[in-house]
């Protein structure tokens, strides 16, 4: 296997407190180590200019292979990954068939290894097909390698379930990823409660319908001494709860996407379905206190929650639209314009959120730069500036209200068990 | 049998909006042009002259997404009124066939000649989105529970054409708030105009943001009706309830029924309307609704005048568009 030189980059590796300007070495798919100029390699990349991270982790992705490949297959889905910077995802079992048992994750590792872009780490399901009532096969989930368990977008309703489900992955030392969301308070609703939903006459998600459950899953979690991780985070009230527990010793993790930090209610005013995401777009001081959370630490990861739609699925009207969008390819251009441009956070703030808080959560391996670790990094380039057009977009999806949109930042190129899989296009 | 073409003129000064999509866009002076308007055809058809000939030659398509054989029928009558052909388009089900959008179904019924799309459909937006996507212009017959503009505009010139003015009123809109694309578009447009509105229902069906448009907000139709000028009495619509909304029909017409009792209380000359069907023994008992005191079937007359108002002025925009684009 070929070795690598990275030259003269701004090196940024948050798992060892590292912000240096120098020379990255890589032999055999792994990190060899900081190294001086006199340094060699088979291939040199010239990273004057870029960021030298270790690869981004995303928390959970929806790769629709297998049953929804008219959105999103591994292949594609891995593609927008690597060029979104991403060099490993949990993939949600939100699939035709759910990944419930050993083979459905055996096929999830399969068609990822023929993609041969990203790693791919299976999330299980919690319970048999995500339908809430038994639990799925979680030991032999783990045997097929499932890092983790969510029943994906459907949040666990009943509180005694997830109840078990907490106390079992106690077992596996794995965490449950939920989607806190009480459905009774989001049934027919199409965007946050408040005043622009009244205006614009949609039904609308209370905060509320999100804190409820919060509340539970943290004091299930603290009954239980399991490992809780809600996604995609998106209230003022769930913040300041995650906080308190967290301070009291509780196993609570928790995500928010970039688009959550970005996009208020108000953009639902063109009636644009793009903008129709769960949870709902909140107003700017739900954006204010998830910023806080992320600077205290309250937040420990933010992911794309990627989520491809076919666009017959994101109709024109917005009633008949299905919910999210895709992610990955403007997880770090909208990070860069929500959080480093303003100066909420750091680089080094920023890339821990993208690296060392997924890897931690998911008790992967990586995230890190340190000697001897998978090579799997990413070079950004922190000042380019370009529109994003359908045609630089490798999902096979286009919903995303950022299609058109200038965006500043990009992986440059991305590193993958030490192979350079990816470069942008210029 | 034409309107004088200089007065007409003097009336629509100041219009050029391509759309009409909710009240909310427009500026009082827009408003009033539109009432203006509407007197104007009043007076025109109460000295006989019902058959207009402005849009003549001119296609006016009805598409209706969402059933309404009132609306529906009042919006075909204006358009002939104003000598415009017109295509009517009603969809059976909630949803099109599949695979086909809504936007591809506007736009092969736009190629047959259409300038004008009137549109009734269950989603907030949709008018919206034919704007963006057709070159007719586009009125809104009510979008999903979001604006309903002629509704409110033909409440609104009910209202001046009995005190003769709009400003200084105190209007109180009763009901369903929360699903009432009526009440929507009627503080718009009377918030506009100058009058003070209260919204008045049980607490389940105002939401809970609605003090930022500038209302009002009481859950006691009894502390408001003495000093209220007008009462604009919604439709409770039952197939959005899911019956939890409000405990029965019997403790909804006890608390927020317009009934003897409570007119007796009113102002000597309050307005009572209603953008009907009305549930007759719910938001109103029969004596009141055929007293005195009721507008409801004068309501009705002026749906159409308006709506012919509207067409009428979109399609000045549409020559005097034409006319520059040469
Ligand atoms: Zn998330």
């Amino acid at each position: 296997m070929k070795s690598l030189l990275i030259k003269n980059g701004r090196i940024i590796d948050p798992s060892q407190g590292l912000d240096v300007q120098g020379n990255l070495l890589v032999e055999a798919g792994k990190i060899t180590g900081l190294c001086d100029d006199t340094a060699t390699a088979d291939e040199v990349i010239d990273a004057t200019g870029l960021i030298v991270s270790p690869g981004f982790i995303d928390l959970h992705v929806s790769l629709c292979e297998p049953g929804f490949e008219e959105d999103e297959t591994i292949e594609t889905g891995t593609a927008a990954a690597l060029a979104g910077g991403v060099t490993s995802l949990g993939c949600l079992p939100n699939t035709a068939p759910v990944v419930d048992d050993r083979s459905s994750a055996e096929f999830i590792l399969l068609q990822a290894a023929r993609a041969s872009n990203c790693h791919v780490f299976p999330l299980g399901a919690v319970t048999k097909n995500n339908e809430g009532k038994e639990l799925a096969e979680i030991g032999q989930l783990v045997a097929g390698q499932a890092v983790g368990f969510t029943d994906a977008d459907k949040p666990i309703e009943n509180a005694e379930i997830m109840r078990c489900a907490l106390e079992y992955t106690r077992m596996f030392d794995r965490p449950i990823l939920n989607r806190p969301q009480v459905s009774e308070l989001t049934e027919k609703g199409q965007m946050h409660e408040g005043f622009h939903s009244t205006v614009l006459g949609l039904k609308g998600i209370p905060a509320a319908a999100e804190e409820i459950m919060v509340n539970r899953d943290i004091a299930l979690a603290e009954l239980t001494r399991g490992r809780i991780h809600l996604m995609c985070v998106s209230t003022q009230n769930s913040v300041a709860q995650i906080r308190r527990a967290k301070a009291a010793g509780i196993q609570v993790t928790a995500d928010v996407t970039p688009h959550h930090l970005t996009l208020t209610d108000q953009m639902l005013e063109t009636y644009d379905p793009n903008y129709k995401v769960l949870p709902p777009l909140r107003s700017q001081e739900h954006i204010d206190a998830l910023i806080e959370g992320l600077k205290d630490g309250t937040i420990d990861v933010i992911c794309s929650d990627h989520t491809p739609h076919a666009a017959e699925k994101k109709t024109d009207e917005i009633l008949g639209a299905d919910f999210g969008i895709i992610g990955l390819e403007t997880l770090l251009p909208v990070c860069l314009q929500s959080l480093i441009t303003p100066g909420h956070l750091s680089w080094s703030e920023l890339i821990s959120k993208l690296t060392v808080g997924p890897a931690r959560i998911l008790g992967l391996a990586k995230g890190t730069l340190a000697s001897g670790a998978d090579a799997d990094i990413t070079l950004i380039n922190p000042d380019i500036r370009y529109v994003l057009e359908r045609n630089l977009i490798k999902s096979s999806s286009h919903n995303t209200p950022f299609l058109g949109k200038e965006l500043q930042g990009r992986a440059e190129v991305v590193i993958v068990s030490g192979e350079v899989r990816y470069r942008a296009d210029n | 049998m034409n309107i004088d073409h200089e007065y007409r003129t003097d009336i629509s000064r100041g219009w050029n909006r391509k759309h009409i999509l909710g009240l909310q866009d427009l500026s009082r002076d827009e408003l009033n042009i539109i009432l203006n308007q509407a007197s104007e055809f009043k007076r025109l058809a109460n000295i006989g002259e019902t058959k207009l000939t402005p849009l003549a030659g001119t296609v006016v398509a009805n598409l209706f997404f969402e059933p309404s054989t009132r609306t529906r029928i009042s919006f075909g009558l204006a358009a002939k009124r104003l000598s415009a052909d017109t295509v009517d388009f009603t969809a059976s089900g909630s949803s099109l066939s599949k695979g086909e959008s809504f936007v591809d179904t506007a736009k092969t019924i736009e190629a047959m000649g259409v300038s004008y799309v009137v549109v009734r459909h269950k989603t907030p937006g949709a008018p919206q989105l034919l704007a963006q996507h057709l070159d007719a212009n586009i009125l809104n017959a009510g979008d999903g529970t979001h604006e309903h503009p002629t509704q409110a505009l033909l409440d609104i010139f009910t209202i001046r054409e009995h005190f003769g003015k709009i400003g200084g009123l105190t209007v109180t809109l009763v009901g369903d708030i929360l699903h009432s694309r009526v009440a929507r578009s009627n503080i718009w447009g009377l918030k506009k105009l100058g009058a003070h509105v209260i919204v008045c229902g049980p607490t389940t069906l105002i939401p809970n943001d609605i003090e930022a448009l500038g209302v009002e907000v009481s859950n006691s139709l009894d502390d408001v009706i003495e000093r209220t000028d007008c009462l604009n009495l919604l439709r409770i619509q039952f197939e959005r309830q899911r019956g939890h909304y409000f405990p029965s029909i019997r403790e909804y017409a006890h608390l927020f029924g317009m009934n003897k009792q409570r007119i007796n209380r009113a102002k000597e000359d309050v307005l009572i309307l209603a953008p009907g069907p009305i549930n007759r023994g719910v938001e109103i008992t029969p004596d009141v609704a055929d007293g005195p005191h009721s507008v409801i079937l004068g309501q009705v007359s002026n749906g159409l005048i308006i709506r012919m108002a509207c067409l009428y002025l979109l399609h000045l925009q549409r020559i005097a568009s034409l006319g520059t684009a040469g």
